[in-house]
């Protein structure tokens, strides 16, 4: 159970992302969580909502978006996605394959930011 | 108050990372080979290690280990027996190591990263979290013992993906 330190992370990195765009809140954070991150959905949820309170990240939503396993197939010359993280091999042909293309993801693609002056640039709600 | 979008693009252990990348360009300017050892408890990383460290050692190399563990310092008492430069990280209930802890512990001991040729991480006992923590070393090894049961990788598919090496350390003979 390392999402508890996770969670302490995400916070970290995304509020001081807030804070340099001159923000006062975030309401949401967006997150890119890979299949072979080495992160459960759940624990990591339960741990931001406990790490988030007393920060500009309070009561935020985490919006996750789970991205499976592709790997790249030789043999086929394209890319396969997978079901699971128990099999590396190609769902056509059988070939196992160790050239990952996706599904190491734990990043934070983008942040609802709240405050007097931050929709200057960018409106969300033009 | 007014709301918007801020995109950004952020590892969320990016800062862990960062300071990995840092300690890797250390160890390759200097030379120095730098092991990362995961496994479950009780494969025997400290065994391995401890023989390992002794014959490093008897050769003239010159070799530092930190070892993590949540209590005691056990570990590090029968690596030092090798002769070896030694530490014990005390995590206190943490299941891994993160960069930082390894930046300081080697600070914290005075080692001069210049006049290693081997640097050793024995990673606290666990195939779950030290997965998603680079610690700047230039190969994971990851031990098996298969009298845990042989079917370790297909169980913890993300650190056995993630190594370099993967070291076979117990196994039952087939009945004959």
């Amino acid at each position: 159970m390392h999402e508890l330190s996770i969670a302490m992370q995400l916070v970290d990195v995304a509020a001081r992302a807030a804070e340099d765009a001159g923000a006062e809140r975030v309401s949401v954070v967006r997150l890119r969580l890979g299949a072979l991150s080495g992160v459960v959905r759940d624990a990591l949820e339960f741990s931001f909502a406990i790490v988030a309170a007393d920060t500009a990240l309070a009561g935020a939503q985490l919006q996750i978006e789970e991205l499976p396993l592709v790997i790249y197939c030789v043999p086929c010359a394209r890319k396969a996605t997978l079901v699971g993280i128990s099999s590396f091999r190609c769902p056509s042909c059988n070939t196992p394959s160790g050239d990952i293309r996706q599904g190491r993801e734990l990043e934070i693609v983008g942040l609802e930011i709240m405050g007097a002056g931050v929709a200057q640039q960018q409106p969300l709600h033009p | 108050m007014e709301t918007r979008l801020l995109a950004i693009r952020a590892g969320v252990l990016s800062k862990n990372d960062e300071l990995a990348a840092t300690l890797r360009e250390r160890f390759d300017a200097n030379g120095v080979l730098a092991l990362n050892f995961v496994s479950s408890p009780g494969t025997g990383k400290t065994a391995w290690l401890e023989a390992t460290l002794r014959a490093l050692v008897q050769r003239g190399q010159r070799v530092a280990a930190l070892v993590g563990d949540l209590e005691t310092d056990n570990d590090a008492r029968r690596l030092a027996r090798s002769g070896a430069a030694v530490r014990q990280i005390l995590t206190h209930g943490n299941c891994h190591l993160e960069a930082e802890w390894v930046r300081n512990h080697i600070s914290a001991a005075g080692w001069n990263i210049a006049e290693l040729d081997y640097f050793f991480i024995e990673n606290v006992g666990n195939l779950v979290c030290p997965a998603s923590y680079d610690l700047g070393e230039q190969l994971r090894v990851v031990l098996l013992a298969s009298t845990e049961g042989e079917d370790k990788p297909l169980k913890y598919p993300v650190i056995f993906n993630s190594a370099d090496v993967a070291i076979i350390t117990k196994w039952i003979s087939p009945p004959l």
